[in-house]
């Protein structure tokens, strides 16, 4: 696994206090792990911070599973 | 900053989201002045984060409140009767937006959210003063939060900086108002922060490399900045200051042009 990966699985498992087994690809922040509205623009604040990036707001409208994470960080950083 | 500066005193915190929130340094502050809290929410989603957050600082006072409702104001000013009798000072970190109109053209906002934004992000505050200076016969502190988006045009911020420039004038009034009462109002402006509700104003990164790079002391400040400007305007140091907006901005609101020494920045 990418170290990208890693650091945004850290983030997902710390902030929303899911087993990090759960954290696979296609895994959905709402819909598979637990997480409430507020949870998913912190988690892209969070996802801004560790990486220095901006992720805009369209952006992140479209990030909904750990995989759409991984996927845009790495392209944008 | 461990004073006894609020030993004895008790207060209202309105608006703590999570604990990026400028409540929350504000909060930290006073808690560590020796003030004793409660915290007003709105929503589940909001209690979650508040309950934790209120614990660390020894409060288990948390109560909802919607602030567009008076009945919710009124319940939630009785639960505090109920259980203190008085109160000393009230912080109200609450705005909000459409952030759909946190975006283009401030002249196409909306009346339907024109309306809203000004209920919510001033009036709210008017609306908390009422209560709260009937329960302070022995005078008060009263605080809210602005920013300089209310005195100078700032990208994105449109009806939010209409808002912010009447809630500035009301805190003027409101402090003409309860001032023979003993009781002071003030807000604070503080330099860009990235927050929750922040979150939902666009290009911030840009903005908060633009106030690094030119404010008088070259970095953006943090919400432990505003928690002791916050606890020098709530407690007795600030006892002949009434009616003041304060920058807490890095000396930002100063500035007249780019600084020379300040590098080229792109947008993203």
């Amino acid at each position: 696994m990418s170290d990208i990966a890693d650091r945004v699985k850290k983030i997902v498992v710390e902030h929303l206090g899911v087993e990090e087994a759960k954290v696979v690809e296609g895994a959905s922040f709402i819909d598979d792990l637990g997480a409430d509205s507020l949870d998913t623009v912190e988690l892209v604040m969070a996802f801004e911070e560790e990486f220095g990036i901006e992720i805009p707001d369209d952006a992140a409208e479209t990030i909904q599973t750990f995989g759409d994470a991984v996927g845009f960080i790495s392209k944008a950083s | 900053m461990a004073t006894d500066l609020m030993a004895g005193k008790r207060g209202l915190i309105m608006g703590l989201a999570n604990d990026k929130s400028i409540a929350w340094g504000i909060a930290r502050a006073l808690a560590g002045a020796g003030a004793e809290l409660a915290f007003s929410y709105q929503g589940e989603a909001l209690k979650k984060r508040v309950d934790p957050l209120a614990a660390q600082l020894g409060s288990d006072l948390v109560v909802e409140c919607d602030v567009g409702n008076a009945a919710s104001l009124d319940a939630l000013f009785d639960t505090l009767k109920a259980k203190w009798g008085k109160l000393d000072f009230v912080v109200h970190c609450i705005g909000f937006s459409d952030k759909n109109e946190l975006r283009g053209r401030y002249v196409d906002t909306s009346s339907e959210n024109f309306a809203m934004t000004m209920d919510i992000s001033v009036y709210s505050f008017t609306a908390v003063c009422q209560r709260a200076a009937a329960m302070m016969p022995d005078g008060g502190s009263l605080l809210t939060l602005t920013y300089y988006g209310a005195e100078r045009v700032m990208p994105h911020y449109n009806v939010m900086g209409v808002a912010k420039a009447a809630l500035e004038a009301s805190v003027r009034y409101i402090a003409e108002d309860l001032g023979k009462d003993g009781i002071r109002c003030n807000a604070i402006s503080a330099g860009p922060i990235k927050t929750l509700a922040a979150s939902g104003i666009g290009d911030f990164r840009y903005i908060m490399k633009w106030n690094e790079y030119n404010s008088p002391l070259r970095r953006n400040v943090s919400i432990d900045d505003v928690g002791g400007s916050a606890l020098y305007l709530l407690s007795d140091l600030g006892s002949g200051v009434t009616g003041e907006t304060h920058h807490v901005d890095a000396g930002y609101h100063i500035v007249g042009m780019k600084a020379v020494d300040a590098p080229d920045i792109s947008k993203t």
